[in-house]
This record gives C-alpha cells, sequence and structure tokens, in this order.
C-alpha cells in the first residue's frame, strides 16, 4: 500500500491556478448556500469545482486558491482535499475508470473487471496509460450492488459489467464515443434481466403489459 | 451544582465540566492522551473511557458532560477491557524503540501502557511508516510514535494562532504534518513538545542530551522578556540542559516562549570566567586583586558626580541595589536602568506597571495596543490576548506600525502619535468604544515611549486612560508592557536620571563623565561613552565587554538567586540551579567586596541582608509574588508629538539579549525565520 497521500513531490508543479469566469460563478453558488460567515462550508464543493476545470486533478496551488476564496487557512483545506480519496491528488488519465472493488461486486466479478481495465489500458491501477486517456483506481461500494459489478467512469456508472463487457466499454472510450450508461446487460435499471418477471398482468383481469 | 456518583462516592460538582473533571475532582484518575485542559476536546484517544450506569457501552469521560445524578464507574471489569483494548490498538503502530526515545522516562504512552496495558500485543503484521517531517530547528519529529491524539495540531490553532499543522490523509495513511514542508511561525512552538505525550515531537536542541531521571530540578524566573515566566531549570552537573515552564495560572499558565526554552545553549558561549584588564589597548586575564586595584586607581581620586552606571536589562534587584549604594558611597546618585531611552517616570508606581496583571487581560474586553507588538515581545502574553479574542468578547485595535500578524484581527487606528492625541480628545469612532468600555485596557509597549516625544506620548496616554474610565478603584486598564526582565526592578529602586542614557553618553563623549559603570549593559551606544574609564560587569563578552577597560565577570541568571519583579510588578525570586563558570562570581557579592576595596564598605554580608535592604528601599521587594496596580499621579510631560510611527524595539525576537545572542538555537531560528517570509495568515 503507498504509504504517503500527504504532498505527493512527484507530480507537475502549477504555479498558478485561478477559477475561469464561469466556475467562479459556480463556486459563488456553492457558498451562497451558507450563511455569511460559514463560507468554509463550501470547501468539499469548491474542490470539486477546482478538479474539475484542472483536467481532473488538484495540484496545490488550486487548493491554495481555494483556501484564499474561503479565507481558511492552507492546511485546512490540504486536510479535506487528503482525506477525500474523490480528489485527485496526481494527475490522471482523461477517463478514471473507478472500480468497485467491495465485497458484493468482488462476489459478482470485479477480478474480472479489473483484470479487463489493466490489460486494456496496458498499465496498473494509479497510472496513466500510455495515450492518457485512462487511469484506473479501486474504491469503495458505490451503492449500486443491485447491478454489481459495476465501474464508474468520470461521473458516469456503467454496470453488470463482466471482462468482455469492460473491454468493449474502454475500446469505445478509446475510439473517441460516449458508450450508453447504466446497465450493460439487456436490463433496465434494476428491472431483471430479459423484462419484468412479476407484476406482468394487471390484476383484476385487464390486458397484459406489453414487453419493453 | 449536579450531584453525581464515582465509583459509589457521592459527589456534587459544578454545573458544565465534564466526567473526566468530576472524577479528577473526586480525586479518581482517568487515563489519557487526547485530552487537555487547555485545549479543546478532541475525543479521539478514547483512552478515557468510563463506564456510565445505563448507558449501553463506556463513554468517552473527556468529552461527555456531567448530569444530573449521573452514576460513573472508573474501577471494573469493562473499564480495565476498554483500556486494554485502547492501549493495544494504540500500541500496534507503535515502534518499540523507547530506549532510543528521547520522551523515555517522562512519556505518557509508556507511564500508560504500565499502568492500564494488557503487556503484550497480539498484532503480528508489518507496523506503519510514517516519513519524519521537518518542523524547524526547535522540533524534532519522530513521526511514526505518533499516536495522533492532535494536541499539538489544536496547540498552534487554537494558542499559537498559526494555523499550519493539520492531520491529513485518513484511516492509516493519516499523518500530522505541515503539509508544504515548513518551519512552525510561531514563537511559542517548543510548547508543543511538552505537549506531545508520545516521543514524535522531542526537542532538537537537547536531542539525545539527557534522561530525566538524571537531572537536577531548580524552579525559577525567567529573564527572557519581562513576563517573569515561571520556569524549571534542568541541569546535569553544572551544565544546564534544559528550561521547562512551570505552572503559574497568572501568568504563564503552562506556556513559554521559545527563546525562554531554547537560549540557553548561549550560557555555555562567550562567557566571562574570569577578570580582564585592559593594558596597552588590550583586554588581558587577570586575577580579582589585579582587577579591583585597577579599578581603585582609577576611581579613588575621582568626584562622584564625574562617575555614573547603567544597569542592563537582565538585572537582578540585588545587584541593582548594591550598585546603587556602592555609587552613593562614591558620592554619586546618577545610576541609569532605561538602557533604551524610555521615557519611563520612576515616581509614580502605576505609570510603570502593567497594572491590570496579565490575568486581568481575561476580562478586558476592549484592548488597545499602543506601540506595542506582544507577539514579539511578550509571545506568552499575546497567546492570552488571543484567548480573549476568541471568547469574542474583545474588541483589541492598535496604534502603531504594521509589524505582521499579531495572531488575532486588529483594528488599525493609526500608526502615531497622530492617532493617540485624536482618542485622547475624543475623535473617533473607537473613542467611543473605549468609553462604552466595562474594562477598557490600554497597553502601552516601549515603541511607544522610547522616542524624543515619549514623555508626551506617555502623558497622552495617561489622558486617555482617565478620560475613558481606564482607572478606576477597580480596575486599572493602564499597562504598560515592558520588553526587558530587569526594568521593573530598577524602577522599584528608582534608578532614573535626569536626562537618562542620553545625558550619561552624551556627558561621556564630552568628556564630563569619568567613570562609567555598566553593570551588564549591553545594548548601548558603546561608541559614545568617550574616553571614560569603563567598568563592565557582567557574564557575556558582548557590546559593553568589548569596550571596557576592566572587566568583572558575573553571573548569569540560573546561576544566582535574585530577585525580579515583571512587567506587572510582580516581585518573583529566581533560584540559583548551577554555579557560574571559572572564577564568575553572583553579582551583588562582586559589588559588595569592590566596596571594600573602594573603602566604601556597603552595609550587607549575605542574601539576607541584601534582600532587606531591598525592602527598606522599596516595600514592595516584601511582598513576594503578589500582583497589585500601582499607586496612581501625574505622570508624562505635556509636549510636541511627532509623526514617526511607533515601531516595537524588538526587532528579532530570538536575539534580544547577550544570552540569546550567543545561543546557536536562537541563530538557527534566526535563519529559518529569515528563509521562510512571515506568512500573513489571516
Amino acid at each position: 500500500m503507498a504509504m504517503i497521500t500527504a504532498d505527493p513531490t512527484d507530480v507537475p508543479v502549477v504555479v498558478d491556478f485561478q477559477f475561469t469566469p464561469e466556475y467562479l460563478a459556480l463556486a459563488r453558488e456553492q457558498i451562497a448556500q451558507y450563511p455569511a460567515g460559514r463560507q468554509a462550508s463550501a470547501v468539499i464543493a469548491c474542490l470539486d469545482l477546482a478538479q474539475r476545470q484542472h483536467d481532473g486533478w488538484l495540484p496545490r496551488a488550486a487548493m491554495d486558491y481555494v483556501a484564499g476564496l474561503l479565507d481558511m487557512a492552507p492546511i485546512r483545506v490540504y486536510e479535506v482535499a487528503t482525506f477525500y480519496t474523490m480528489f485527485q491528488l496526481k494527475p490522471r488519465g482523461k477517463h478514471l475508470l473507478q472500480v468497485c472493488t467491495t465485497t458484493p461486486c468482488w462476489l459478482r466479478g470485479s477480478d474480472a473487471v479489473m483484470k479487463a481495465c489493466r490489460e486494456a489500458t496496458g498499465v496498473a491501477p494509479g497510472q496513466v496509460s500510455a495515450d492518457g486517456l485512462f487511469t484506473t483506481v479501486e474504491v469503495e461500494c458505490m451503492g449500486a450492488c443491485v447491478n454489481a459489478p459495476m465501474i464508474q467512469i468520470n461521473d458516469t456508472y456503467f454496470e453488470d459489467l463482466d471482462e468482455a463487457s469492460t473491454k468493449r466499454l474502454i475500446a469505445a472510450l478509446k475510439r473517441g464515443e460516449t458508450p450508453k450508461p447504466g446497465p450493460q446487460v439487456d436490463r433496465h435499471t434494476s428491472a431483471p434481466e430479459g423484462g419484468p418477471t412479476t407484476l406482468t398482468t394487471i390484476p383484476g383481469g385487464a390486458a397484459p403489459l406489453a414487453k419493453s | 451544582m449536579p450531584k453525581m456518583k464515582i465509583d459509589g462516592k457521592e459527589i456534587e460538582v459544578p454545573a458544565g465540566i465534564t466526567v473526566l473533571q468530576a472524577c479528577e475532582l473526586a480525586g479518581v484518575e482517568i487515563p489519557r492522551f487526547c485530552y487537555h485542559e487547555r485545549l479543546s476536546i478532541a475525543g479521539n484517544c478514547r483512552m478515557c473511557l468510563v463506564e456510565q450506569e445505563k448507558a449501553p457501552k463506556p463513554i468517552a469521560s473527556c468529552a461527555m458532560p456531567v448530569m444530573e445524578g449521573m452514576m460513573i464507574k472508573t474501577d471494573t471489569e469493562v473499564v480495565r477491557k476498554a483500556r486494554h483494548g485502547v492501549m493495544e490498538f494504540l500500541l500496534i503502530n507503535h515502534p518499540l524503540d523507547c530506549p532510543i526515545c528521547d520522551q523515555g522516562g517522562e512519556c505518557d504512552l509508556q507511564d500508560q501502557a504500565m499502568g492500564y496495558g494488557r503487556g503484550g500485543s497480539r498484532f503480528d503484521e508489518n507496523k506503519r511508516a510514517v516519513p519524519d517531517k521537518d518542523l524547524g530547528p526547535l522540533v524534532k519529529t519522530s513521526m511514526n510514535r505518533c499516536i495522533q491524539c492532535t494536541r499539538c495540531i489544536r496547540f498552534a490553532t487554537e494558542v499559537a494562532g498559526v494555523e499550519e499543522l493539520g492531520a491529513t490523509g485518513r484511516g492509516e495513511q493519516m499523518e500530522i504534518t505541515t503539509y508544504v514542508r515548513k518551519t512552525l511561525s510561531s514563537e511559542l512552538s517548543g510548547n508543543i513538545v511538552d505537549l506531545c505525550p508520545v516521543g514524535a515531537l522531542t526537542s532538537k536542541p537537547y536531542e539525545f542530551n539527557a534522561r530525566p531521571w538524571e537531572l537536577r530540578k531548580t524552579e525559577s524566573i525567567d529573564t527572557m522578556d519581562a513576563l517573569g515566566s515561571n520556569i524549571r531549570i534542568d541541569t546535569r552537573g553544572s551544565e544546564v540542559m534544559r528550561v521547562l515552564p512551570r505552572i503559574n495560572e497568572d501568568i504563564n499558565e503552562e506556556w513559554i516562549s521559545d527563546k525562554t526554552r531554547h537560549a540557553i545553549d548561549g550560557l555555555k558561549r562567550q562567557r566571562l570566567d574570569r577578570p580582564y584588564v585592559r593594558r596597552d589597548g588590550k583586554l588581558r586575564p587577570a586575577s580579582w586583586d589585579e582587577a579591583f586595584s585597577a579599578i581603585r586607581e582609577r576611581v579613588a581620586a575621582v568626584r562622584g558626580e564625574r562617575i555614573a552606571a547603567v544597569v542592563g536589562d537582565q538585572c537582578d534587584a540585588e545587584a541593582m541595589v548594591a550598585l546603587k549604594d556602592l555609587l552613593n558611597g562614591l558620592g554619586s546618585s546618577r545610576v541609569e536602568c532605561r538602557q533604551d531611552g524610555a521615557a519611563l517616570d520612576a515616581s509614580v508606581r502605576g505609570a510603570y506597571l502593567f497594572n491590570a496583571g496579565v490575568a486581568g487581560i481575561d476580562t478586558a474586553d476592549v484592548i488597545l495596543l499602543v506601540g506595542s507588538n506582544p507577539r514579539i515581545e511578550a509571545p506568552v502574553l499575546n497567546a492570552r490576548i488571543r484567548r480573549r479574542y476568541l471568547t469574542g468578547r474583545a474588541r483589541i485595535a492598535v496604534i502603531g506600525a504594521d509589524e505582521g500578524d499579531l495572531t488575532y484581527p486588529v483594528a488599525r487606528l493609526g500608526t502615531g502619535a497622530a492617532a493617540l492625541a485624536e482618542l485622547a480628545a475624543g475623535q473617533g469612532t473607537f473613542a467611543g468604544v473605549l468609553k462604552g468600555a466595562k474594562n477598557p485596557m490600554i497597553v502601552v509597549g516601549q515603541g511607544a515611549l522610547r522616542r524624543p516625544d515619549g514623555a508626551a506620548v506617555l502623558a497622552k496616554a495617561r489622558a486617555l486612560a482617565e478620560a475613558c474610565g481606564a482607572v478606576r478603584a477597580d480596575w486599572n486598564g493602564f499597562c504598560v508592557l515592558h520588553t526587558v526582565a530587569g526594568r521593573v526592578g530598577g524602577l522599584d529602586l528608582g534608578l532614573t536620571t535626569t536626562g537618562g542614557i542620553d545625558g550619561i553618553l552624551a556627558d561621556a563623549s564630552s568628556g564630563k563623565l569619568d567613570v562609567v559603570y555598566l553593570l551588564a549593559a549591553d545594548e548601548i551606544d558603546t561608541s559614545r561613552l568617550g574616553k571614560a574609564f569603563v567598568i563592565y560587569q557582567g557574564h557575556h563578552g558582548d557590546a559593553g565587554a568589548h569596550r571596557a577597560d576592566v572587566v568583572l565577570p558575573g553571573a548569569a541568571y540560573t546561576e544566582k538567586p535574585g530577585t525580579y519583579v515583571n512587567t506587572e510588578g510582580r516581585v518573583q525570586l529566581a533560584n540559583r540551579a548551577t554555579h557560574p563558570p571559572g572564577e564568575a562570581k553572583e553579582d551583588w557579592t562582586i559589588l559588595r567586596a569592590l566596596s571594600g576595596v573602594l573603602g566604601k564598605a556597603l552595609p550587607f554580608d549575605d542574601l539576607d541582608q541584601v534582600r532587606e535592604r531591598l525592602v527598606r528601599a522599596n516595600p514592595v521587594f516584601a511582598a513576594v509574588d503578589v500582583q497589585s496596580p500601582g499607586a496612581w499621579g501625574a505622570f508624562g510631560v505635556d509636549g510636541a508629538l511627532t509623526d514617526k510611527p511607533f515601531a516595537s524595539p524588538v526587532g528579532n525576537f530570538y536575539m534580544t539579549c547577550p544570552v540569546s545572542r550567543a545561543s546557536a538555537t536562537m541563530a538557527a531560528c534566526t535563519a529559518a525565520r529569515q528563509a521562510v517570509p512571515s506568512m500573513a495568515a489571516e
């Protein structure tokens, strides 16, 4: 296990960071949700915006900028940014493959998904693929256990995966396509595979529901 | 006053305290790591678990407020098992390096593992490894030993007012760090070493120097600033190994500044350990007899009015009264203690004391700092002002140059005397704030007084204090903050002269003075002493000794029993922790011996007699450890004010006296501070 999360030294030096006007407007919107003087409560939202603006990762300059924006001591922002695994403190690929490996996904074959990610991207978890497109990370439960195993790519869930469908997904991303989010099998959200198996008729003898 | 039962014993406790405090009142010891009575409650070490009747599981006593009818048990199987478990978890990642750990012998973890642990570990995985941090020249880190009590973070954030330490990461990755590899920019950083319950933070200058059981402990008084912090000097043989704070709620609570703690290596450098006499332009070693006869040759024939003396910043009252009496015997009354030329008035005691007392800060609701930067002049006092600010019940304003963050926000009313005059005349919004205050406090610093118009500034400050109701029968908010330990003692002995230090230097350079006696006085411009015969009595080869014609080796503050009066007028007795080096002697005994040689023998032969003499000179010396406001009267001289901004006389906090200037540790701190420009944190 990598021992040190604090203050990575092997990252590119970013000297200056500032919100673009669009992101600054979004940040002000977040800050406005809290009473005056409690602007520090918006730190997570502001860090998230900074991460989105800055290719999906947070350089120290961005944390310092957020500290200044929210009138906090920089160390208080570093504490938050290092606490949450959703904040990336190192550059990552364009698509962040967040593979759930918690028990339900693991039971349903997350090892195969991990293997597919490793093979399709060509690099080990935590590293950026040669084409700069992918970084794989293992994450804890993301609450989609009913569709296990699953993977979150940037903000989108892809569910009901196996090795082949994961590879297909990554290949589509490589081609620059936008794959269909959600279950990758014949299934509507969390409904049974192949269509409903219960409540297919309306009690009382009305006409049967059409299969979706 | 809720009533509760602790281990079956009924006890009535003040409302609002915690179960842990109630247990202490009941005389039951509760083990703890993260809880500290002067810091906020964290509740994260879980060592203080106790059993509460009807509670489903053990409770953290440090964070649980007392309630009526509570039944607490601290001596049950549940509690013992909880303590065993917590202790086992704390030790999981703690290295077994006690034999090479500086905390050994005074380690809370070691002691409590013995007292409350289960004596073995069932953990056979690898321990985690945490990189050490660089917190500057004073604090050494060994982060593998850290148990993450967060006391250091809370101290830095709450007391020291520098939000630079934090806990990054989570779970097993959690680390105490500044994250950005920087020196702590606090003048109180040494205190986190005392707070650390394990050996994660230890003292860098004291690294691998001694074990606590080898040290002889002497309770004494600090002389690095005018606060008179209570300290404990630990010595081994003749060497001062370290200085630790002693608790005195009215002065330093349990903190001391980094200079107090770490300037002591200066006591071993540049010491004057034998007399010197200047022959053929060079100082040459001499015996006491030779030195004394050299003085007799030059002084015996000189008329009294051609002799003057200057008292240094760290002098004890015994030496000062002996010097005063010696000069009087020689026919001179020209003894000056205001080396910096501050326009302090010795005739009215209230004019030069921190009248409200240091503890008075806790009740002040408006604090006006006039020409004072307490952060570098008295860091521990500054921490008290910060605490007052944190309660939200004090407004703080400053008149003086902006010298950086004071660790609390202030209203800046102006930089110089003009702003003070306006306030005294009742103009401006802040004048109304002062007038409306219940306990207004006006802190006058030396930066406002050590200027040509100092007496006029003093008069204006007095006028302001009287105008805003700061001087009443039950409250005197007129507070002079001194920067040096010996000043109030000198003023209590009336060691002031018309013309002040400037007059003495002017007369010396123009040949109106033949003999100048410097009692450890190093802060004067020695190039202006002209052709005068200079006798320097002191402990360090600093500015004064370099100019001297005869050097008499004296004792530093750790080497003599001495009386010091702090800025609030509290008389305190320092004790001897070790002996002066070589042939050096206690200062009053040197003066006593010299008086005999000069045929004007002083009428005291032992310390008790000197102290009796002190009390005759000023009865305040009889009231040891007592603080009360000084008598009030008219002081200061109305006059023209200049525009120059008030600037603190302390430029570099780490080097203000011969001891700290000789200290390698203080030099390292100075360099570290200059490398990192002070952060304007707020």
